[in-house]
């Protein structure tokens, strides 16, 4: 399965400022029985976002129609803990394409990228301003650009340059995914193979 | 030869190619399977009309979703029974072994690996599942991996992964009486934070990890991935040769001594250099506990919840909200406060040294009459050893009951689910906000703490 082309995205961003929020968090553990893969998103920040009889927590922010976008802004350490991809599938179901935060935690990361999500990591610096940005206008844009590894906040006309892996960034940019690769190898897999035994 | 680390050295054996700025093609020695990370990366791989590369490299459970009382019965749940009935369709499609329910040798995955001696020194494994990290007790190079990853590991027995740094955590110094490899983990993560190993590969060493046996090593390896660590391994040594020696899996005869020959050139060179390097005293170690909502939360029994008061911003916001959400006021004492549920089990601590340490401290005492204790046994193994070795009757003298092993109350996927607002003393891997059931406030600790908990009713020192 090809994943979606990532190129440029500008869209407002939904705030989250919260650190180290957990896949346990994200993705509560007992909504991870489905044998497919769908309708995970109903289900992002479950226990955040509604009440033990199901009704949304007007707290929350997914639940405040102030807010909406693309992009999802988080406090550092996101995606820690459980090395469950329901996490990615989850916001990539909801509707984000980016997670903005100032640190992720590594299978967390290595997720997302294998679902056209894109994990954009910024300074503390940036995020913070991001998030002042958002609070005075809620609806505050943000343009995205896999090409040149640029996000703008287009209210403070501040840019950070954020870093990928330049193996995945063509993935992303091309709509590759690592399976198409994997069995490109296969002779040099199989002469690995005869060598180790 | 310039000197290199374990890591590397195991590593660099399975590249079997680097793409020019980007990941490495690692190969897998073995993967491990279970019930929930599994199923859509068998319909991605047969979506591309694939069939799973090496079968025979491959290692299935359901552990994460079974109930542990009547498992002779069908899964009541429809929808843990209908995953673990894919698991077992998927394994029969596609020729892998697979340990189900009423397997001898059933138990959760990174139990029955070990205790089975799949998991061997120099080893590459991964498994959809974060505490992978425990297989790297044997000195191999062991990972979680997510469910695109498996489909991989399944389509060609290789994953890509761009390769981390090198940590390496001395904890040198003898390590008091009571106080365990549970211990060592829960106050190296307190000092470092669960992100202080991020992008990072460690190797545990030092004169206080040489000296724990391999079960130790295990829990200790279990719990690397709560610093954010990829995962965590220690050199093997006599203590681990001895340990798989004879085991099912393991290599025989001829094959065993020259197997044993490699796995002892298996160590860290001295002047290897590693990217970030920490050393602790194992003697400023003492029982710890989790008072907050990540594993980097906790303090020596006799300690104090933290004030907070040099924290600012969104630091102290989450700092506070945690202990909200755990019912506790920044300062306080956490000795003698009243809990409500004890959990003995799951991958870190579901081991017969842990069901040996909770049975000779609850011996001839009794439960708490208000607390509610869950035993759980890693695997069906480990449950026969504590029969056989008469742990059951002291249990139940003391007023425990023992259940059937699995996952259980580590992530409440089955019925064993922690309610709402009630304090449980866990020895599993996460304290993380309804980790253990919407709204069940965890504290992490050693079997021993937890022993020490369900006979007092209250978090207690159980060097008293």
């Amino acid at each position: 399965m090809a994943i979606d082309k990532f190129h440029k995205i500008i869209s407002s961003a939904v705030p989250l400022p919260i650190e180290n929020v957990d896949t346990d968090q994200i993705i509560p553990a007992r909504f991870l029985k489905a044998v497919e893969r769908k309708g995970f998103g109903d289900n992002l920040f479950r226990d955040w976002r509604y009440g033990k009889d199901g009704t949304p927590n007007p707290e929350f922010v997914l639940n405040n129609p102030k807010y909406s976008g693309k992009i999802l802004v988080a406090g550092k350490n996101f995606g820690s803990g459980s090395s469950r991809e329901h996490a990615a599938w989850s916001v990539y179901d909801y509707g984000f394409r980016v997670v903005v935060s100032s640190f992720f935690a590594d299978i967390f990361k290595g997720n997302v990228l294998n679902n056209g999500l894109l994990p954009v990591q910024v300074s503390e610096d940036f995020l913070t301003g991001m998030f002042e940005s958002i609070e005075k206008n809620p609806v505050a844009s943000f343009e995205v650009d896999l090409e040149n590894q640029t996000i703008r906040n287009v209210s403070l006309s501040t840019e950070f340059k954020f870093d990928i892996n330049p193996y995945k960034k063509e993935c992303l940019l091309k709509g590759y995914d690592d399976i198409d690769y994997l069995l490109s190898m296969k002779t040099k897999i199989e002469a690995f193979e005869l060598n180790e035994k | 030869m310039e000197p290199t680390t374990l890591f590397d050295k195991i590593w660099d054996a399975h590249v079997v190619s680097k793409i020019e700025g980007g990941p490495s093609v690692l190969y897998i020695d073995r993967h491990f399977i279970h019930e929930v990370t599994s199923p859509v990366a068998f319909s991605g791989l047969e979506g591309r009309g694939l069939k799973v590369f090496r079968p025979e490299n491959t290692v299935a459970t359901p552990d994460h979703n079974v109930p542990t009382l009547n498992q002779h019965l069908p899964i009541r749940e429809e929808l843990s029974r209908k995953q673990v009935e894919t698991l077992t369709a998927n394994c029969e499609r596609h020729h892998i072994p697979m340990y189900g329910l009423s397997h001898k040798w059933h138990g959760i995955v990174h139990i029955i690996g070990p205790e089975l001696g799949i998991t061997q020194p120099g080893m590459t494994i991964v498994c959809g599942d974060s505490h992978t990290s425990t297989h790297g007790a044997f000195g191999s190079i062991a990972f979680g991996i997510g469910t695109s990853e498996v489909e991989m590991v399944f389509a060609s027995q290789c994953i890509l992964q761009p390769k981390p740094k090198k940590m390496r955590i001395n904890v040198e110094g003898k390590l008091a009486k009571n106080v365990t490899s549970k211990d060592i983990a829960l106050y190296v993560i307190s000092k470092i934070s669960t992100s202080g190993g991020t992008g990072h590969f460690v190797e545990f060493a030092g004169s206080a990890i040489r000296s724990l046996s391999m079960e130790a090593r295990m829990t200790l390896c279990n719990m690397s991935i709560e610093c954010g660590a990829r995962g965590g391994m220690i050199a093997p040594d006599e203590t681990t040769f001895a340990y798989l020696k004879g085991r099912q899996e393991a290599p025989k005869g001829a094959d065993w001594e020259l197997k044993l020959a490699e796995w002892k050139k298996l160590k860290t060179d001295d002047h290897a250099v590693f990217d970030t390097e920490y050393t602790f005293d194992a003697a400023d170690i003492t029982p710890m506990i989790t008072y907050g909502t990540n594993p980097g939360m906790g303090v020596g029994v006799e300690g104090s919840i933290p004030t907070g008061d040099n924290l600012t911003g969104s630091d102290k916001a989450t700092f506070l909200k945690s202990l909200e959400y755990m019912g506790f006021q920044p300062g306080e004492k956490l000795k003698g406060k009243k809990i409500d549920y004890v959990f003995i089990g799951s991958c870190t601590n579901g081991r017969i040294e842990d069901f040996r340490l909770f049975a000779e401290y609850i011996k001839g005492k009794q439960k708490a009459s208000w607390v509610t204790a869950w035993i759980v046994p890693g695997s069906k193994k480990v449950e026969q050893q504590i029969r056989e070795e008469g742990l059951v009757e002291i249990m139940e003298s003391a007023g425990f009951a023992l259940r059937q092993p699995g996952c259980s109350a580590c992530l409440a996927m089955n019925d064993d689910k922690i309610p709402e607002g009630k304090y449980a003393v866990s020895t599993s891997n996460r304290n993380f906000e309804g980790r253990q059931g919407p709204g069940a406030r965890t504290m992490l600790a050693s079997p021993l703490m937890a022993a020490a908990a369900a006979v007092s009713g209250v978090i207690s020192d159980p060097r008293e």
